[in-house]
C-alpha cells in the first residue's frame, strides 16, 4: 500500500514537471510582452525595451528553449522569475496563494461533504417529494455556469442591502482593512459568504447526483439487509455499511470535481474582487506576463495532483480490498 | 428495429421529451427569431441607448444602441454551432484514441494513457486561456479546434476501458483470426458496440462545450469581436446587471435553458439506450 502510494507520488512529480514545462512553453510562445511597451508615448528605445525584457527573461529575441532553460533552472531552485514589470513572481504568489487556498479548501470541504449528505439523503428518500426537489434543483444548478450564479447572487445581495438600508452582506473584496480584532474576523467571514455559496453550489449538485446513484446501487444489496437483519438500527446500517461503501466511487470523482472547482474559483475571485491565483491568471494573460501565467499553471497542476493523490488515499482508507492488494 | 426501440423509449422518457421540445424551440428561436424582430443585430439605434424592454426593442438595448433581442439570438446561433462542432470532434477523437489504445495495447496504450493523464493535470480552461491571445484576429473555428482538442480525455478513458473487454469477445477474436486489420476491426466491431456510450457522451459534450465556450468568452479568451456569442454577451451584461438587468438576464437565461435542455436529452438517452433499463 505505502509502496503503491509512493510510486504514484513519483509519477505525479514527473507529470507536474512535464505539465508545467508545457504550460511555460505555451505561455511563452503565445503571449507577447513586447506589445506592452509598444503603446507607450514617447516610444521607448529598442535597447531599453530589450533590456527590460531580458531582465525578466521574456525577450522574444532570445530562443524559446534558452528562455525555458533559464526559467526551469530558476523553478528548480524555487525561483519563479520576474513579472513583466520586474517584480518578483514569488512575492506576488506568496500574497495570493493563501487567498486561493482558503477559497478552494472551503469549497472542497463544504461542497463534497454537503453534496454527499444531500445525495445520500435523497437516495434514502427515493421518489418522495424531497428526493424529487433535490434531483430537479441539482440538475438545474449544474446547468448554470459559475459566473451566472455569482452575478445573480450579487444582484440579489445588492437588492437586499438596498432594501435593508445598510450593507448586510459584503459583495466585493476579502476584508475591510480599517477594522481590527473580532470585527475584522466577522467582516472576513461576511466577505466569504457569497464566494463560498457560488463555489459550493455546483459542487454540491455534482456530488449529490453521483452519491444518490451510488447509494441507490448499494441500498439494494444483501449486506445492508444483513446488517439490519442482525439487529443494527437503520441509521447505523445506513451510515456504517451503505454510505461507506457508496462513498468509494464518489471519492474517485474527487480529483475531477476539483478541476472544475479550480476553474470556478477563477470566476469567483474575479467577480467578487478577491486577489487570488485565478484572478492573477486572468490579469497576467491580459498583460502578457509569461512567468506569472506559468506560475499559476504550475500551481493548478500541483493542486490537481494533490487532489488526485488525496482521492487515492481516501479510496484506500475506505476500501479494504485496495489496502490488501 | 433497434433504432425504433430506442426512439420509442426516448420519447416515452419524460425528461428527454421535455428536453427535445425545449431544444427544438430554442433552435427555432435562434434561427427564425431574428426574422420576426424589428431590428438587425448589427444595427445601432442612436436614439435609444440602454433603454429598457419596450414595444420597439423587445428585450431592450445596450450602451451602443444594439437591439438585445437580435444580438442575443445571433450570439445563441454561434454558441449552438460551437457546441455541436466541438462535441462531434471531441467525441470522435475520444473514440479513436480510446479504442485504439484499448485494442492495440502495448506501448501505444501506455503512451496514450500517459498523454491523457498529462492533459488532465492542466484544466482545459487554463490551457485554452493561455493560448487564446493567438485567437485574436483568427477565425472562431480555431476556438472550436482548441475546445475539441482539450476536451476528449475523460470520454476516451471510458472508451478505452470498454474496448479492453470488447477485445476478448468471440466475434472480435474471429475477425482477428481471419486476418482483418486492426483499424477495420475497430471501425466495424468495436466502435459500433460503443455507439450508445458515444451518443450519450456526444450529447453531454454539447452542453460541456457550450459552457466551456461561454466561460472562456466571459474573460475575452473565447469568441473575439466582431463575432458575438452568449458568453461575450453575458460578459458585457454582467457588470451592468444591477442597473440594467435586461443586458444580463436574457443571454444568461437562454444559456441556462440551452444547457439544461441538452442535459435533459443526454440523461434521457442514457435511460433509453441502456439495455438494462426497464422502461
Amino acid at each position: 500500500m505505502g509502496k503503491y502510494l509512493l510510486r504514484r507520488f513519483a509519477v505525479n512529480l514527473i507529470l507536474v514537471a512535464v505539465a508545467a514545462s508545457l504550460a511555460y512553453l505555451l505561455a511563452a510562445s503565445s503571449l507577447h510582452p513586447r506589445a506592452n511597451f509598444a503603446g507607450r508615448n514617447p516610444a521607448p528605445a529598442v535597447e531599453v525595451v530589450d533590456a527590460a525584457l531580458d531582465d525578466a527573461n521574456i525577450n522574444d529575441k532570445t530562443p524559446l528553449l534558452q528562455r525555458y532553460g533559464t526559467w526551469a533552472a530558476g523553478v528548480v531552485h524555487g525561483d519563479f522569475g520576474k513579472t513583466w514589470e520586474g517584480g518578483s513572481v514569488n512575492d506576488e504568489m506568496g500574497r495570493r496563494i493563501g487567498v486561493s487556498l482558503r477559497l478552494l479548501f472551503i469549497g472542497t470541504v463544504l461542497g463534497s461533504a454537503l453534496g454527499v449528505m444531500v445525495g445520500a439523503w435523497a437516495a434514502i428518500r427515493q421518489y418522495r417529494v424531497s428526493d424529487r426537489v433535490i434531483g430537479v434543483s441539482s440538475f438545474v444548478i449544474m446547468a448554470i455556469p459559475v459566473f451566472v450564479v455569482a452575478t445573480m447572487l450579487m444582484i440579489g445581495v445588492v437588492g437586499l442591502n438596498r432594501a435593508a438600508g445598510s450593507t448586510l452582506i459584503e459583495y466585493t473584496g476579502e476584508y475591510n482593512p480599517t477594522l481590527t480584532g473580532l470585527d475584522q474576523l466577522a467582516n472576513r467571514l461576511n466577505h466569504l459568504i457569497l464566494p463560498t455559496i457560488s463555489l459550493c453550489l455546483g459542487q454540491i449538485a455534482y456530488y449529490s447526483r453521483i452519491q444518490r446513484n451510488m447509494m441507490l446501487d448499494v441500498l439494494g444489496q444483501d449486506f445492508v439487509r444483513t446488517a439490519m437483519a442482525k439487529g443494527l438500527r437503520r441509521r447505523t446500517a445506513l451510515f456504517k455499511h451503505a454510505l461507506r461503501t457508496a462513498l468509494i466511487p464518489a471519492a474517485t470523482y474527487f480529483a475531477f470535481a476539483f478541476g472544475t472547482l479550480l476553474t470556478g474559483a477563477t470566476f469567483t475571485e474575479k467577480i467578487f474582487g478577491w486577489h487570488g491565483m485565478g484572478a492573477w491568471l486572468v490579469d497576467s494573460i491580459y498583460t502578457n506576463d509569461v512567468n506569472s501565467v506559468a506560475a499559476v499553471n504550475l500551481f493548478a497542476a500541483v493542486c490537481i495532483l494533490i487532489a488526485g493523490f488525496l482521492s487515492d488515499v481516501i479510496v484506500a482508507a475506505l476500501d479494504p480490498r485496495v489496502r490488501v492488494s | 428495429m433497434r433504432n425504433k426501440v430506442v426512439l420509442r423509449r426516448l420519447l416515452a422518457n419524460r425528461q428527454a421529451r421535455y428536453g427535445l421540445i425545449a431544444l427544438a424551440l430554442l433552435v427555432v428561436l435562434a434561427y427564425f427569431g431574428p426574422y420576426i424582430g424589428a431590428h438587425d443585430w448589427s444595427e445601432k439605434d442612436f436614439l435609444s441607448f440602454l433603454s429598457a424592454p419596450s414595444a420597439d426593442h423587445w428585450w431592450g438595448t445596450n450602451q451602443i444602441g444594439q437591439d438585445i433581442y437580435a444580438v442575443t439570438l445571433h450570439g445563441m446561433q454561434k454558441s449552438i454551432v460551437i457546441g455541436l462542432l466541438v462535441a462531434v470532434i471531441s467525441t470522435g477523437l475520444a473514440a479513436l484514441v480510446g479504442a485504439s489504445a484499448g485494442y492495440f495495447g502495448g506501448w501505444l496504450d501506455r503512451a496514450m494513457t500517459w498523454c491523457v493523464d498529462l492533459l488532465l493535470v492542466l484544466p482545459s480552461f487554463l490551457v485554452v486561456a493561455v493560448i487564446s491571445p493567438r485567437l485574436k484576429n483568427a477565425s472562431w473555428l480555431w476556438l472550436v479546434v482548441l475546445l475539441a482538442v482539450f476536451g476528449w480525455m475523460i470520454t476516451s478513458r471510458v472508451v478505452r476501458s470498454m474496448t479492453l473487454s470488447l477485445r476478448e469477445r468471440e466475434y472480435v477474436l474471429a475477425a482477428r483470426y481471419m486476418g482483418i486489420p486492426g483499424w477495420r476491426i475497430i471501425l466495424r466491431h468495436v466502435l459500433p458496440n460503443l455507439s450508445s456510450l458515444l451518443i450519450i457522451d456526444a450529447t453531454l459534450n454539447v452542453s460541456g462545450a457550450i459552457l466551456g465556450e461561454t466561460s472562456l468568452s466571459y474573460f475575452g479568451f473565447g469568441v473575439q469581436p466582431p463575432d458575438v456569442s452568449l458568453g461575450t454577451l453575458i460578459a458585457a451584461g454582467s457588470d451592468k446587471a444591477v442597473v440594467y438587468p435586461w443586458l444580463f438576464f436574457f443571454p444568461a437565461g437562454l444559456l441556462v435553458l440551452l444547457v439544461l435542455s441538452v442535459n435533459l436529452i443526454g440523461d434521457g438517452l442514457r435511460d433509453a439506450l441502456d439495455p438494462g433499463s426497464t422502461r
